[in-house]
């Protein structure tokens, strides 16, 4: 009796568990939600003022696509430890499925649409936000795997620098697209402007809900559901599959890929769907900024820096745990759309410098220092999984360690070493003979059998 | 038993994994061959291009082996991808041009033009070689028992930082810069004959000074010793981290002269040259097979000549796909021959 009871609460307490961050992303996106929609409007402006300066709709906007992007990478760098440095190639490619599927046309002559909310009348190709979101995921996870194929063997160094230049390969491919063997097959430079905005369907028809999500100021603020919808939907997958077989093999390629291969990981497919999944998560986060965010996509949006700003979401929150690559996404996108200038601004205010204009134009500066201070005094970033921890804490083996020496010693000896003096050296000698000593053992005892 | 059958189950995967090579080799040489046919289809239908492209080709290529040879010897030391080691040449690009045009005035290049370029040469090697010194000092260092994805990430840090400096209005700004740097002179097929002549009066020294140094002084012996062994080379009483620090150096010093001579090839400065020129140096030190001296300026030889080839031979795709075509080489040397032109089992560390 004692028995199942206790067993019972301790269910009824998994449940909760289970339960208890979607109930509290829910209230936060439902909170962002409804201060901007109805409290935020209602307060005097004094008050309002300084929250809307601070932290405009637009800026939580981004911040979420970001966090898209970042929960992607993350899926590639944290979880798998395949070190990424093109991830700007799946949001190119995604924000093009986009421009291909839900925009104007620019070279081509048919009408098509499917789901779409924009009037029936208007030319091009238009499919349904979601729809698109879905096929980007997969054109992306198709072009994660293509990518990934090749660089299977690779160490981590030279793998970053292949999936770099696939990243370059890929902006240099949309920014000669005007002319791929004479045909134009995304606008080249100019990119494809004017996509369309996502709709609201049934909150729309109710009347409820703007019918189209522009960048209007209803419509911005609406977003905020899509985008937390899309944002959630990526936390979801991404928890869930850390769970799950495929997180934990991928956990073990991160720690020793060796030690995993032996274990019986099947290394080729585990590595790929790493990518493919990232990729995935990628491909939406380009359809989100397409179509949400900028409403148009152009090549000059899709270089090296962004690659290296996702990076940095994904190691200053703290890589594998999706809550920190979250709040490190939405960190770093607020003081690159609004933070700087805002702080320039209250600084100004203060000391009655010039920094707003100023500030801003630092960011790249900053954001590079900030990745270099991080990894020299917090490598394991601001929220640490447990595991990752352990991870960047350890220094690597040396040969005196794998005699049985501790690290830590092996290094204060050759500390020593460095500065030497003749009684320092005696008891390097003796910690040497204790060395030994302790290694001896194992490797003496055989010979001395034969003998 | 269970001995018995883990090296059956070992000779098994073995024996499944056999016909990979020989598949991939013939692919190998596949595309070897299809290069080879490329450059002769270019020398038949153009010679007169073609030899335009190769002189351009030899010119660029021994930039590219200087930068190269910066990337090759950090990581033959310390085995790490040195990514702002492209965005230090930028900067030494920029501190030559202001140095040049702002500060000493050069416009029309003449023979009285080579004082103040040896004074640009000397002023960028030590710029080079400062910040490269310096950032090993402050960053690297540190994080050299770290794991390492620390280390890389620190570099790509700094080369933000380099970028984001170069961007700065009263440095370099975000557009290109084009300074009034004029050449003149003999040329053969657009190639002015006394910058081929400048560029290689400048590196061939440089790179007989640098295989000397790593050949035949005891720095470079402690270099060779410390590529091989960290802790074997500090118990034969090599200052590690002074011979590291050294050959961040020489790395650095090499970049700065290639900011020099790029500047007066190109005369214009630009923030992003950092990232493109540094990436195709790596692939030509990858080409070479990296930690290799020799392998470095053999690559960067060779990719530069294949680059010129693109935009300036007869069937090329043109300078805006130049970017794509050495990449598209180094995702090929990936695949069918990451070790490099020199092999890993001829390859000498440093």
């Amino acid at each position: 009796m004692a028995i199942t009871a206790a067993s019972g609460t301790s269910s009824s307490r998994a449940t909760f568990d289970r339960f208890k961050w979607p109930v509290g992303y829910v209230v936060v996106i439902l909170f962002l939600f409804f201060l901007y929609h109805s409290i935020l409007p209602s307060l005097v402006r004094s008050v309002s003022a300084p929250v809307i300066a601070w932290l405009p709709v637009a800026t939580i906007n981004e911040c979420l696509m970001w966090a898209i992007l970042a929960l992607g990478l993350n899926v590639v760098v944290g979880y798998a430890g395949l070190l990424d440095l093109g991830y700007v190639a799946y949001w190119a490619l995604g924000g093009y499925t986009a421009g291909w599927l839900m925009a104007f046309p620019f070279n081509w002559e048919w009408d098509f649409h499917l789901f779409s909310p924009v009037k029936v009348t208007l030319p091009g190709t238009h499919i349904n936000f979601w729809l698109v979101c879905i096929a980007a995921g997969v054109l992306c996870a198709l072009l994660g795997i293509i990518i990934g194929a090749p660089t299977l063997r690779l160490r981590g160094d030279y793998l970053a620098l292949v999936t770099l230049g696939f990243g370059e390969v890929i902006t240099q491919f949309f920014r000669n697209s005007n002319n791929i063997a004479g045909a134009n097959v995304a606008n080249g430079d100019p990119g494809i402007s004017s996509i369309d905005p996502a709709g609201t369907g049934p909150l729309g028809a109710a009347g409820i809900a703007p019918k189209l999500l522009t960048n209007s100021a209803v419509g911005n603020v609406w977003k905020i559901l899509v985008l937390g919808l899309l944002v959630g939907i990526c936390i979801f997958v991404s928890l869930r599959i850390r769970e799950g077989r495929l997180g934990r093999s991928w956990l073990a390629i991160r720690e020793d890929e060796l030690a995993a291969s032996m274990m019986g990981v099947p290394l080729v497919r585990t590595k790929l769907l790493a990518y493919a999944v990232g990729a995935f998560f990628g491909g939406i986060g380009g359809v989100a900024n397409a179509s949400l965010i900028t409403t148009a996509v152009s090549p000059s949006g899709f270089d090296f820096g962004k690659s290296v700003l996702v990076l940095l979401m994904v190691v200053l929150g703290g890589m594998g745990n999706v809550w920190g690559v979250t709040v490190g996404a939405f960190l770093l996108s607020w003081l690159n759309s609004n933070g700087l200038k805002q702080i320039g601004v209250q600084i100004d205010s203060w000391f009655g410098t010039d920094l707003q204009a100023t500030l801003p134009r630092y960011n790249y500066i900053i954001l590079g220092l900030l990745l270099v201070l991080m990894m020299l005094f917090r490598r394991e970033g601001l929220i640490p999984e447990s595991r990752t921890r352990a991870l960047l804490k350890t220094p690597s083996r040396t040969e005196a360690e794998s005699l049985g020496a501790e690290s830590l010693e092996a290094e204060a000896e050759t500390e020593a070493i460095e500065n030497a003096d003749p009684e320092e050296d005696a008891k390097i000698a003796a910690s040497a003979a204790a060395m030994a000593g302790s290694g001896a053992p194992g490797l003496d005892a055989p010979r001395r059998e034969e003998q | 038993m269970a001995t018995a059958a883990l090296v059956a189950g070992g000779t098994q995967r073995k024996a499944k994994v056999r016909l990979g090579p020989l598949v991939e080799r013939i692919l190998g040489y596949v595309v070897l061959a299809l290069v080879v046919v490329w450059v002769v289809a270019n020398v038949v239908a153009d010679p007169d291009r073609f030899l335009g492209s190769a002189l351009v080709g030899l010119q660029n290529g021994m930039l590219y082996a200087l930068v190269a040879l910066g990337y090759t010897m950090v990581y033959g030391i310390i085995e790490l991808i040195n990514f702002a080691h492209g965005d230090l040449f930028m900067l030494a690009t920029i501190v030559a041009a202001s140095l040049l045009v702002s500060v000493l005035g050069v416009g029309n290049l003449t023979a009285t033009s080579i004082l103040p370029l040896l004074l640009a040469l000397v002023v960028c090697m030590a710029f080079g070689a400062l910040v490269n010194m310096g950032s090993e000092f402050f960053a690297y260092r540190k994080l050299r028992s770290a794991p390492k994805l620390a280390p890389l990430m620190t570099a790509v840090g700094l080369s933000f930082v380099f970028r984001g400096i170069a961007q700065q209005d009263y440095i370099n700004g975000s557009a290109q810069k084009n300074w009034p740097v004029v050449w003149g002179g003999p040329a053969i097929e657009g190639v002015f004959v006394y910058k081929l002549l400048m560029v290689l009066a400048v590196t061939l020294p440089l790179l007989i000074g640098m295989t000397y140094i790593v050949s035949r002084t005891k720095m470079g012996k402690a270099m060779r010793a410390v590529a091989q062994d960290q802790d074997g080379a500090r118990l034969m009483g090599i200052n590690v981290n002074g011979t590291i620090s050294f050959t961040f150096g020489l790395g650095g010093a090499l970049a700065g002269a290639a900011g020099v001579l790029y500047f007066l090839c190109q005369t214009q400065t630009y923030y992003d040259t950092g990232t493109q020129l540094g990436l195709i140096a790596f692939t030509a030190a990858v080409l070479g097979g990296i930690g290799n001296l020799t392998g470095a300026v053999v690559g960067g030889l060779a990719i530069g000549f294949i680059q010129a080839l693109n935009e300036g031979g007869a069937y090329g795709l043109g300078s805006n796909w130049s970017q794509s075509v050495v990449f598209l080489i180094l995702i090929v040397l990936m695949v069918f021959k990451p070790e490099g032109i020199f092999g890993r089992p001829t390859t000498e560390k440093v």
